[in-house]
């Protein structure tokens, strides 16, 4: 049987405390990370190529947008879950993803945790800023809106 | 003299490559991401704020970084789904060097109408 030596991430995976571990001590975390990693970035490939060929492929392309183009797509409460998903899955598998990379090339343990503190506010607030942008956006704010609603 | 050591640095070929392809690309777009989630808010100031920032996408030299974008997101996309082969499908490992190929000619496939159609209408006016 091969051993690993020293690996990188043994002293502070010991240092985890609570439940949820495999019999080896440490938890399932990296297990799950890896996993949603795989099943987020399959569904972010139907959601972002399906985002990017309706706004720049089709009609006008990025010619055509503008607040009337976004006013028109989240009429359609399939285009609001559509982004509503892409935006959490987006946000959470580049985030998770950017904190295997601090993890990589980040070596003192002080860098990592403010990188990681940093990413994570960064985070934090972009995808609650999102999520309210799509539950609250208000088409009749254009006051020269010809959606239905608004008339 | 003694020769010098050999070193330890890593020379993968293609397999390395695109894994470090798949960090930089990956890099890349989360932090377009967090750009385009700011403009995209802008829709909750006033439609002539989000008009004006969503202007500077149509610019000719804003409109070739989006190419570079899209360039980017269908790599990422493609070698993202190769290595979710590679990892569930029994035959994956086998077939690393025609999935790799794949990888390449759905780039190529995608990329190239996209250009087309894009730059039209970037410079199409």
């Amino acid at each position: 049987m091969s051993e690993i030596a020293a690996p990188r991430s043994s002293s502070r995976a010991r240092k985890l405390k609570g439940g949820g571990r495999n019999r080896s001590g440490q938890t399932n975390f990296e297990l799950y990370s890896w996993l949603f990693m795989r099943l987020s970035g399959l569904a972010l490939v139907i959601l972002v190529l399906g985002h990017l060929f309706v706004n720049l492929m089709l009609g006008g392309g990025i010619t055509a947008l503008d607040f009337g183009f976004v006013a028109g797509k989240w009429a359609n409460p399939l285009w609001q879950v559509w982004d509503l998903l892409m935006l959490w899955l987006a946000m959470l598998h580049g985030t998770n993803g950017l904190r295997t990379i601090i993890n990589d090339y980040a070596e003192k343990d002080q860098t990592r945790f403010w990188l990681k503190a940093l990413l994570i506010t960064a985070a934090i607030v972009i995808v609650v800023l999102g999520t309210l942008v799509i539950f609250t956006f208000d088409p009749c704010l254009d006051p020269n809106s010809t959606l239905t609603v608004c008339k | 003299m003694p020769s010098k050591p050999a070193g330890t640095l890593y020379r993968g070929r293609e397999g390395m490559w695109s894994w470090v392809a798949h960090r930089i690309t990956g890099v890349g777009i989360f932090f377009f991401l967090l750009v385009h989630v700011l403009d995209t808010a802008l829709v909750r100031v006033s439609p002539e704020a989000y008009n004006e920032v969503i202007g500077t996408y149509k610019n000719p030299i804003v409109g070739l970084l989006e190419v570079g974008l899209v360039a980017a997101i269908l790599f990422h996309a493609f070698n993202g789904v190769r290595l979710i082969l590679v990892d569930f499908w029994a035959k994956g490992p086998r077939y690393q060097r025609q999935l790799m190929i794949g990888v390449g000619v759905l780039w190529v496939v995608l990329f190239v109408p996209f250009v087309i159609r894009h730059l039209t209408h970037v410079f199409g006016g």
